[in-house]
């Protein structure tokens, strides 16, 4: 199948990374500072965001999506500044952004609601039914392509999210708890998808759950109270932590040694 | 081409050559008779031929391929994508929209029912419709672009499209819808004309628009319409034949000899619609 190729896909890169921020700040509400000086650039690869709950994972997710403004510092994506009242209709056109409680329209059926967000993310016409197709096909939701959102099961609405997410394309792709909902088959089809996207797309997942992170991500951000508390590759995190450390698993004591160190505070949860 | 071609077309011996892969031919005779068939119908069939008569093995070995998939494709090619609404539909109206709609319709009609059993005056020197036609489409736009009522509000706000431009698209779908009910509806009661309520409910809408920049447009939208009600309506309702002596009845806001209010109003938000346009991107 041949893809529609824009100027955009074909340009060189004028950009060191697909997403960067410099002391990065996002506010929640009128007070609440959920992402508060952050440092990050990430390039392409799968990037597993990790943290406890309240870090501010998902409003860092909203920031980078363009649907919150931040409240100060720098952000670039796809070497464009983001904050200022620009137009970001350009750099939209290239972002794949599932939110974590993505809402829809229930009488569509999946093509169609599929096809919608094409439409909003300005995929040529020409090349809408097929990249649909194609998005459908890879989420494994082919056979029901032409069924009503509301008849389906909780994991296949997560799948058509996923759906709509990748159906431009995205140079920079953001998902937030994708593998919420999903039984542990399409779990591991969807740590494939995840590898597959991550060679030439810089994919963000957001998700607590750590062994996504280790079976389908090349690298992993660390991230608690609004900042940075660590990046590296999966191998790095394990060698983090000690026999001595909570968890199951290498990388659950890698995370609970990373966290217990950056002295953040809280209860036992 | 050049090497071994006669004029403009490859030669017959280079295809026949080509048909039986010969690996004799030379790497960029390939590559160039490839680049010229890709392009060339007639040579295209000419090398059909010859893969019939020269290559026979290859003729069969492609018919099984083909005969294998047949049914597949046969099945395949028949399925029709089942569609439940056209789709430019949805580029002008989201579902939520229109119940939404279907109630401002209601709500007309009520008016217009109003109008034609009660004395034109009773309201403040306005009927019934003519008082509430200039917000009826704020019932409208207060959805077309809102976080608490559109479930896929958070996917449209990432979207390329979503701002200005398709705010105004939804803007559109919901007057198109309202003005034409009003229209008709105050022709058939012949209780109101058009002079009275069209310009107020532009100016209504773009000032919504205008507002919603700020506040966001569900805000801004129900502000004005509620604002109305309590500052205009509900006093000449309350207050009943009295009202006509009330400053700001709408019987006689909505006078002709008004009309250059609400015409300054109208290009007032369309003014600050357009000079905050970028805004909208972001709501």
């Amino acid at each position: 199948m041949t893809s529609v190729t824009s100027v955009a896909d074909t340009a060189p890169k004028t950009y060191a990374w697909e997403i960067r921020a410099e002391d990065l700040r996002v506010r929640v509400g009128r007070k609440k500072m959920a992402v508060d000086g952050l440092d990050l650039s990430l390039g392409i690869g799968t990037h597993g965001l990790l943290g406890p709950n309240g870090a501010g994972k998902t409003t860092l997710i909203r920031a980078l999506a363009t649907v919150l403004r931040p409240a100060g510092g720098e952000l670039e994506l796809l070497g464009t500044a983001v904050g200022g009242l620009g137009d970001h209709r350009a750099l939209r056109r290239r972002i794949g952004y599932l939110p974590q409680e993505f809402g829809y329209y229930k009488r569509f059926t999946v093509r169609e609601f599929v096809e919608y967000m094409a439409w909003l993310k300005e995929v040529p016409k020409a090349a809408v039914p097929a990249a649909v197709q194609r998005a459908v096909e890879r989420v494994g939701l082919a056979d029901r392509a032409d069924h009503r959102m509301k008849t389906l099961s909780g994991g296949m609405v997560r799948r058509a999210g996923i759906a709509q997410a990748i159906v431009n394309d995205p140079a920079v792709l953001l998902l937030d708890e994708p593998t919420a909902g999903l039984d542990p088959a399409q779990r591991l089809r969807f740590r494939e998808l995840l590898q597959e996207l991550g060679r030439d797309t810089c994919v963000v997942v957001s998700t607590h759950l750590v062994e996504d992170v280790a079976a389908a991500c090349s690298d992993v951000v660390l991230f608690a109270d609004g900042r940075l508390v660590f990046q590296g590759t999966p191998d790095d995190l394990a060698a983090a932590g000690g026999p001595e450390h909570p968890g199951d698993s290498p990388l659950e004591r890698g995370y609970s040694a990373l966290l217990r160190n950056s002295g953040r505070p809280g209860g036992t949860w | 081409m050049r090497g071994g071609t006669n004029g403009e077309h490859a030669s017959r011996r280079l295809i026949d050559d080509y048909a039986r892969g010969d690996a004799a031919m030379a790497a960029d005779t390939v590559w160039a008779l490839e680049a010229h068939l890709e392009a060339c119908a007639p040579c295209r069939s000419l090398l059909a031929a010859s893969v019939a008569t020269g290559a026979p093995e290859v003729a069969a070995l492609v018919d099984t391929v083909r005969a294998g998939l047949e049914p597949q494709l046969d099945a395949a090619a028949g399925v029709r994508p089942r569609r439940y609404r056209p789709r430019w539909v949805s580029a002008w109206l989201t579902p939520v929209l229109a119940p939404w709609l279907a109630m401002t319709a209601a709500v007309t009609l009520l008016a217009l029912l109003l109008d034609a059993v009660a004395s034109p005056t009773s309201v403040g020197g306005a009927s019934p419709a003519s008082s509430i036609a200039p917000v009826l489409p704020l019932c409208g736009v207060a959805l077309s672009w809102s976080r608490a009522l559109d479930p896929a509000y958070e996917l449209t706000a990432s979207t390329a499209r979503a701002g200005l431009p398709l705010l105004l698209r939804r803007t559109t779908a919901v007057l198109l819808v309202v003005l034409p009910g009003l229209l008709v509806g105050g022709w058939l009661t012949g209780t109101m004309s058009a002079a009275q309520w069209l310009l107020p409910s532009l100016a209504f809408t773009s000032t919504a628009l205008a507002l919603g920049s700020v506040v966001g447009v569900t805000r801004a939208a129900t502000g004005l319409a509620a604002a109305w009600g309590a500052v205009v309506v509900a006093p000449a309702w309350i207050t009943g034949h009295l009202s006509g002596h009330l400053p700001l009845a709408p019987g006689l806001l909505l006078q002709p000899d008004r009309l250059p209010v609400w015409g300054l109003l109208l290009a007032l938000g369309t003014g600050a619609v357009i000079a905050r346009r970028n805004v909208y991107s972001t709501l």
